[in-house]
């Protein structure tokens, strides 16, 4: 890679009590480029993201962002860097409208009162240019489908222009239809220039969207493939572990031995 | 509320990226997605999106207002002197009491949570400004900060055990409701009743009427010039932004049905004697607290903590700032309500904010169409509730019914509005809004 990545994390570990959840994990990821983060349940993907987000500092191990060197401690640290994160559960409002939604907790306002027609505008701006439908920026964010939501969480996250968009797993309880609207979303945040990092448990998605993936398995880096040279099986193989065999076995211990 | 989105350009490119999504009918694609229901434009669309609205659930304040009509008839065939100027000008001022308690109930239930004390904090704030005022001749303006204080005092106490120790609203109000009972009693000591200063500044508040007629219809015109024009400039800014705006038409309907209203109360009110401050002081805290629910960052907050607390969190609102000071604002307007219903009977005394008044309050709010549930609501429910519960109280005052009747009758119709409440919110659910 030519340009520094957005975000390179080298040897992040993390423990909670007994349980090494991470262990030594390095992750790259450029601008304009989305890395799928997959792995098995418990593989540390969420421990990963949340290392990432400050929601879970890491133990050890740096994070580098734009190639220099950052302490993310709270959630606040990593939106100030440029970090935004959506997380599964979304976290929208259902009572308020998708403007209020998009604009909450950093409303415009005109002499201290709300302005609710310069938000209108500016959220049917960014949606366009998104390209996200929806029946009108005024309903409650209740009545959205669950592909909707999730686009105008989204959508959300652009407002603060970062520079990296971590989407955790943003198409686990879609439609196909929804699916592929979420999708072609992520797609449109690469043509941006944004790096995203994507967790997915799906194969397919993943093929989709991603330029590479990051395989953890057990808390640790199981490999980094080109998503266009790169069959499905090898990756599944990566996160099952069936690559594992007599040799990888050896050079595990040997690597356990010599801490 | 519109749903035009007819104006939102197309915007090209995106939609190719996924070709295994488009089915190959959607060659035209437009911004609208087909299975959208579309206004239609002028009136006919206007009562089409009406009757769909109605249908799933989101009933606003038509049930309030249709039991309203319901209730006046009822009273008004049973008994020709309820609709008399006289009696309405005393209802509007009977409800302004209880109807100051249920402004600060309303943003408490926009939260999701419950204040049980108001009753008994309301009469704590009268016992405080009487001792003061009447027994110690502090100055009538200093003895009602003091009560105003009192209230923001003893709701700021409810707001950090609820916000920051983490009891249950419930169960913090409920203790409020017994612990500022006994400091009101404790405050009054041994006087018992202590009557007001007949000319004070607090018993003007309620006996006093702007009986020039100029007052109340001045009021009826100021208020709907202001409500057309700040609709109309509204209206205006969106079009220069390019968003969806009223239609000319519904601004006109709303300024004129508005304009009916204000000027058929003024009537009324000038034929008995006046305009009473007190209808005018609740006026405009319903006008200034309406204008901070909807209009200002705060508003905007206290709804979405209703919505989704976790959500609020992490769009970095301060939940324990807002917390607290809603139920500190709460605290503050039973104190306000508290001064009121003194005023309206020109003493402080040991019943005072016990019996009903809390029900009432609450029950207001909740048949004025703010929801229990939270994140749903307006102010104005304070005062839609309480016209409701203030007739039916008057109605039976007039046809000589005892006090039992009024209980069993207001209890029926809180019920009936927590069940459209309840009701109304499943619908929606199954239509897709909360």
């Amino acid at each position: 890679m030519s340009a520094t990545p957005v975000l390179a994390l080298r040897g992040v570990s993390k423990r909670f009590g007994a349980v090494q959840a991470l262990t030594d994990v390095d992750l790259e990821v450029n601008a304009g480029e989305v890395v799928a983060l997959v792995g098995d349940n418990g593989a540390g993907k969420s421990t990963l993201v949340k290392a990432i987000a400050g929601v879970g500092p890491a133990d050890e191990g740096e994070l580098l962002w734009k190639g220099g060197a950052v302490q993310v401690q709270r959630p606040h640290d990593a939106q100030d860097l440029g970090i935004a994160t959506v997380y599964q559960d979304l976290a929208l409002c259902d009572n308020l409208d998708v403007v209020g939604n998009l604009f909450l907790g950093r409303e415009i306002r005109r002499a201290g009162v709300l302005d609710e027609v310069e938000m209108e505008r500016r959220s049917r701006e960014l949606l366009n240019q998104l390209s996200i439908r929806i029946p009108s920026v005024r309903i409650p964010v209740a009545s959205l489908s669950g592909g909707q939501r999730q686009t105008v969480a989204i959508a959300r996250s652009m407002l603060g222009e970062p520079g990296l968009v971590i989407l955790d797993e943003p198409t686990a309880a879609l439609g196909v239809e929804q699916t592929a609207q979420v999708l072609d979303l992520v797609e449109r945040l690469r043509e941006r220039g944004l790096a995203v990092i994507l967790i997915s448990h799906n194969m397919a998605d993943v093929k989709a969207v991603a330029n590479r993936v990051a395989v953890l398995r057990l808390g640790r880096n199981n490999g980094v493939f080109d998503v266009a040279t790169t069959s499905q099986e090898e990756i599944i193989s990566a996160i099952t572990g069936a690559t594992e065999n007599a040799v990888t076995r050896r050079t595990a211990r040997i690597a356990e031995d010599q801490k | 509320m519109s749903t035009d989105v007819s104006k939102s350009p197309e915007p090209e490119g995106g939609v190719g990226s996924g070709p295994a999504a488009e089915p190959p009918a959607a060659a035209a694609v437009t911004a609208v997605d087909p299975r959208l229901l579309v206004r239609e434009q002028g009136f006919r669309g206007y009562a089409n999106e009406f009757l769909r609205r109605m249908r799933s659930g989101e009933l606003g304040s038509v049930p309030v207002v249709v039991g309203l009509i319901v209730i006046w008839a009822i009273f008004q065939s049973l008994d020709s002197s309820f609709l008399s100027a006289q009696n309405l000008s005393n209802l509007s001022i009977y409800i302004v009491g209880t109807g100051l308690i249920s402004v600060g109930i309303v943003f408490v239930l926009l939260l999701g949570e419950i204040d049980l004390s108001v009753g008994s904090v309301s009469g704590l704030a009268g016992a405080v400004f009487a001792v003061m005022a009447v027994n110690n001749g502090a100055p009538e303006w200093l003895a009602l900060l003091a009560a105003l204080a009192t209230g923001a005092a003893a709701g700021a106490v409810h707001g950090f055990f609820f916000a920051r120790i983490g009891v249950p609203a419930f169960v913090v109000t409920l203790a409020g409701l017994l612990a500022w009972n006994g400091l009101m009693l404790q405050v009054l000591d041994r006087s018992g009743t202590i009557n007001l200063d007949d000319e004070g500044l607090v018993a003007k508040l309620t006996s006093h009427y702007f009986d020039d007629v100029a007052a109340a219809y001045g009021l009826a015109a100021v208020a709907v010039l202001v409500f057309g024009l700040a609709q109309y400039l509204d209206a205006r800014r969106r079009d220069a932004a390019g968003v969806p705006s009223r239609p000319m038409v519904e601004i006109a309907v709303r300024t004129g049905v508005l304009a009916v209203f204000a000027f058929a109360a003024a009537y009324m009110l000038n034929q008995y004697r006046g305009l009473p401050l007190a209808l005018l002081i609740f006026l405009v805290v319903l006008v200034v607290f309406d204008f901070v629910l909807r209009r200002t960052t705060y508003g905007r907050k206290v709804f979405a903590l209703g919505g989704n607390t976790e959500a609020a969190r992490r769009a970095g609102i301060n939940v324990v700032a807002i917390r607290i000071s809603v139920f500190s604002l709460a605290g503050t307007m039973a104190a306000f309500g508290g001064l009121m219903i003194a005023s309206r009977i020109a003493a402080a005394n040991q019943g005072a904010g016990s019996g009903n008044l809390l029900m009432e309050a609450i029950a207001a709010a909740v048949i004025g169409g703010t929801s229990l549930f939270g994140g749903r609501g307006k102010v104005w429910s304070a005062l839609l509730g309480m016209l409701v519960i203030g007739s039916i109280a008057s109605g039976l005052a007039l046809l000589g019914s005892p006090a039992h009747v009024q209980y069993m009758i207001t209890g029926g119709v809180l019920l009936a509005a927590v069940v459209i409440d309840s009701v109304s919110r499943r619908t929606q659910k199954t239509a897709g809004r909360t």
